[in-house]
């Protein structure tokens, strides 16, 4: 069975992110080892608090090289909602913060006269596929642009923004896929898939 | 484009759900994940759990409860009514709680909102008032605790505006008034506080049909709570959904 490390962020919602993970039939653990996030066959880098925090705890622990080597080769890897903004250079949430860099490009704050946190679900559409679903989001601030070598889904809350980001073996989702219902449960699953681990169910 | 969300809230005492009028009265209203499991199957968009239990061996059991839900639960899942620290918190996120509701404690002590946010993130803090008619300086309504016993000399709107600042990520409004009446949720206070604020504002207490949900939508808020109309089978999410759809909102199908 294969067992999924999950970055032990504090709190975050790892008890729902378990479950997932248990509905497709794999055991998980938290961990805040380097080395196990260098050598996790599946490792998951879930959404905490603010950009500076989630930063914070990635390089006490020492977490920075190993998860920019192993994005940066697309080895199996989700990053949920804050895991997909520290993938970037920086975010208008902590001005003079490095993020992890492996994507070019500033995470940025919804504008003025939406409603902030955007909470609840959104549409998520891709160029190519049109509409996908509904997916559930919990942000205030969000990715505009990524480079062409990602495969991108879009949704739209004020302007469009990010809904979630693939290359090879990475899956970065600014919705919680783990609260999605149905439809988070076919994203994961999607790229469990594509990642060569059989499913449960 | 963002849909707007209805909401099932399970009031919770000793393992069972359980709904009163006016936050007294509690009567049987089923088993918490039978009734969790069903409520995501119509198309609830989120769920929220009241704590309503007044023992220490209450709120072991909720806990125990929250577990079980979210073993069995894919969409967001809000725990309120027994925090009364910020170790009580962390422990309902640890449960598997996605946001923590917190109330009295709040009122108490308002730094214990700041505290969580900074911990957790503000996408996990809800800022739960309960608000009944009666002035406190420019306000019309003021802050009711402790299930409703105890009158605060602290206007709604301002408590609002306070918690958004504090760093609260959400306001779930419940009209104490209105509470479990079916009259329909406060459709004034609802104005009053979504125009202070511009965090998400959750509509409750009072609704037993569509066309109130309807209304608090008009009025700002950016959700709709409900528990009787739900827990009695006279509507069910989908045909509420339904109805709202036809009346012009956006909810996700």
């Amino acid at each position: 069975m294969t067992e999924v490390m999950i970055v032990d962020t504090g709190v975050a919602n790892t008890a729902s992110i378990r479950t997932m993970f248990s509905r497709l039939g794999a055991s998980s653990r938290l961990t805040q080892s380097a080395e196990d996030v260098a050598d996790a066959p599946v490792l998951v880098l879930p959404g905490v608090g603010a950009f500076a925090a989630g930063m914070e705890l990635i390089e006490r622990c020492t977490l920075t090289e190993p998860l920019r080597e192993r994005i940066t080769l697309g080895r199996p890897t989700l990053c949920v909602c804050l895991g997909l903004q520290v993938l970037f250079e920086s975010s208008q949430e902590s001005p003079g913060v490095a993020g992890l860099g492996v994507v070019s490009g500033e995470i940025v704050e919804f504008p003025d006269g939406v409603v902030r946190p955007q909470f609840g679900w959104n549409l998520v559409s891709r160029e190519a596929d049109g509409e996908l679903g509904y997916a559930y989001f919990a942000n205030s601030f969000y990715a505009a642009h990524a480079s062409e070598d990602w495969s991108i889904s879009w949704s739209e809350h004020g302007m469009r923004f990010i809904a979630a980001m693939q290359r090879d073996g990475v899956l970065a989702c600014q919705f919680h896929p783990e609260l999605s219902g149905r439809f988070g449960h076919g994203v994961v699953e999607a790229w469990w898939r594509s990642i060569g681990v059989e499913t449960a169910c | 484009m963002l849909t707007q969300r209805i909401i099932p809230c399970l009031d919770i005492r000793d393992g069972r759900v359980v709904k009163g009028v006016r936050f007294a009265g509690l009567r049987d209203a089923g088993d918490p994940a039978e009734l969790a499991l069903a409520y995501e199957q119509q198309g609830a968009d989120e769920l929220v759990v009241l704590d309503v239990s007044a023992t220490r061996e209450g709120r072991a059991a909720a806990l125990h409860t929250i577990e079980v839900i979210r073993a069995i639960l894919s969409i967001p899942l809000t725990v309120g009514g027994g925090v009364r620290s910020f170790d009580d918190a962390v422990a309902l996120l640890a449960a598997g709680a996605d946001k923590v509701g917190i109330n009295s404690a709040a009122v108490d002590r308002p730094a214990i909102i700041a505290e969580l946010a900074e911990r957790v993130g503000r996408q996990c803090v809800v800022l739960s008032i309960d608000a009944a008619e009666g002035e406190v300086e420019a306000d019309r309504w003021q802050v009711v605790t402790h299930a409703g016993t105890m009158r605060r000399s602290l206007g709604v709107v301002d408590w609002a505006r306070q918690g958004q600042a504090l760093g609260a990520g959400e306001i779930l409004l419940t009209s104490w008034d209105r509470d479990g009446t079916q009259r329909g949720y406060d459709i004034e206070l609802l104005r009053a506080v979504s125009r202070a604020v511009r965090i998400p504002v959750i509509a409750s207490g009072g609704a037993s049909s569509a066309m109130h949900m309807h209304e608090a939508f008009e009025a700002g808020a950016s959700a709709v709570l409900a528990a009787s109309i739900f827990h009695d089978d006279r509507h069910t999410v989908a045909s509420v959904k339904q109805q709202l759809a036809t009346l012009g909102v956006e909810v996700r199908p």
